[in-house]
């Protein structure tokens, strides 16, 4: 089954409504695994039990960018090979995405305010997410402003290929500019430097919240094709209105030129 | 080469002329930065200390503005449809546009910038800084806002959507313009490093905008 099968909603329909329980199901019992594992890990040496604030703040963090490429990689789909899912899945991709970079900016923010002494700071890590962020509910205006979808994807996806450029800034923010946030502990040449201990839950935190972003972006892109279906049948039924109404008045009309 | 110097030689005498609107920006850049001292109160030293970024963020509205009609008008009168179907390929086409465009109206702000800096008590060193931060940093607020222009041809709106998609991208713009001209002014910072990091915005502007316009245009008009 390739990608192209799946042009076919319908099949896609099927082919979800089979996956989706079992998707749902794995989301749940990596998230009860991952809070259990977390809220047994060890207080840190320096922060103590904020520390745990990290298996929820890093997780979504790293959602947010993921979402952003995600529908990068959709946008190429609607522009290159005009593949029908493809701005169906952009569109439903862009409120998850935005509710993950919520998350990030306020567990970020609350697990700062014991850290750093404030809530938020200009440094380059926070105001790069923070666009991010912007950028999400810039694109959700436009798919909304525009009634036509097709035509809405197009400009969609452009510019979401435009602003993809910001995700290495905000990766490697961190590293160009001397930052409050601290720099890349996980995936960084020569191994991880967080201790096995606090690594273990979150890599499975990490695991459970990409398999939460996958459960929800199918149900949302079911919704959408649904969403869609329903607004073509209502303009169906309404040119359907419009056309019958119209007959019958020129039926009369004719009636009326056949009696005189 | 020809084609692309009469399409640029043609933007700036339409922008001039009666109807073209260019010099309604730096009229616009005016009204802005008269506003402030009526929003902060009119205390020269605390004015003299924000002037770099009072300027930035009037040339900022100013050229994001006009930016609006860059393609609006071609398309209304069927000329963006030769453009488009032209031998020039596209991308190149709109890179000259947004050249014109930024000769018409960016440069216009530029030159208006020391008078604003005397309004603003900015001395010769401060008000030099802004300029060249200007000088520098428009071109990257042009090539990008044209992007939004593109979405705005091809979806029929204008306005206040496209202020809220190509605002978020000229935010690092806006960070290193006013960071280099304070660095010029008062900083300890040097103002080599913020100002290189202006002009590489300025160089890669200049490479994705015209690519991202043209793909707008090209998948958007029909």
């Amino acid at each position: 089954m390739s990608l192209i099968d799946l042009a076919n909603p319908t099949r896609f329909l099927a082919l979800t409504a089979r996956v989706l329980p079992w998707l749902a199901a794995a989301t749940v019992i990596l998230l009860t695994i991952g809070l259990y594992q977390s809220a047994l890990a060890p207080d840190d040496y320096q922060q103590g039990a904020t520390v745990k604030i990290m298996f929820i703040h890093v997780p979504n963090a790293w959602l947010s960018m993921f979402v952003w490429g995600v529908m990068s990689i959709a946008s190429l789909g609607t522009l290159v090979w005009r593949h029908p899912l493809a701005d169906v899945a952009a569109k439903a991709a862009a409120p998850i995405g935005a509710s993950f970079t919520f998350l990030a900016l306020l567990t970020g923010s609350l697990w700062g305010r014991p850290m750093w002494g404030t809530y938020w700071e200009w440094d380059a890590r926070l105001t790069s997410v923070l666009i991010l962020f912007l950028m999400y509910l810039g694109l959700m205006a436009l798919w909304r402003a525009v009634d036509d979808p097709s035509r809405a994807a197009r400009a969609a996806a452009v510019l979401t290929l435009v602003g993809a450029i910001n995700l290495p800034i905000i990766k490697f923010s961190v590293d160009w500019w001397n930052t409050l946030h601290q720099p890349a502990s996980v995936m960084r040449m020569g191994g991880s430097s967080l201790d096995k201990s606090f690594l273990i839950p979150l890599l499975l935190m990490a695991i459970a919240f990409t398999l939460l972003f996958v459960t929800l972006h199918l149900a949302a892109m079911r919704n959408e094709i649904l969403r869609r279906r329903v607004r073509s049948l209502q303009m169906m039924q309404a040119s359907r209105v419009a056309f019958s109404s119209a007959g019958s008045r020129e039926g009369s009309a004719s009636n009326e030129v056949g009696a005189a | 080469m020809t084609a692309l110097s009469a399409l640029i030689r043609r933007d700036i005498r339409i922008a001039l002329r009666v109807g073209g609107g260019a010099l309604i920006g730096v009229l616009f850049f005016l009204t802005v930065v008269v506003l402030m001292p009526f929003a902060v109160g009119p205390d020269l030293a605390l004015l003299s200390r924000l002037g770099p970024a009072i300027l930035w963020l009037g040339a900022l509205l100013a050229s994001l503005l006009t930016l609006d009609r860059l393609f609006m008008a071609d398309h209304e009168d069927g000329s963006l449809d030769l453009i488009t179907m032209s031998r020039t390929p596209l991308e190149l086409a709109c890179a000259a546009k947004a050249l014109a465009h930024w000769l018409a109206a960016g440069l216009p702000l530029i030159v208006a910038t020391p008078v604003l800096g005397l309004l603003l008590n900015l001395d010769m060193v401060a008000t030099g800084a802004v300029a060249l931060t200007l000088l520098a940093g428009t071109p990257a607020l042009t090539f990008t806002g044209m992007i939004g222009a593109g979405l705005a041809v091809t979806l029929h709106r204008g306005g206040l959507l496209m202020a809220v998609l190509v605002l978020p991208l000229s935010i690092p713009v806006l960070i290193f313009g006013v960071a280099a001209s304070q660095a010029a002014i008062v900083g300890p910072m040097t103002f080599g490093a913020p100002f290189s990091i202006l002009c590489a915005l300025s160089l890669v502007s200049l490479v994705v905008g015209p690519f991202a316009a043209a793909a707008s245009l090209r998948h958007g008009l029909d």
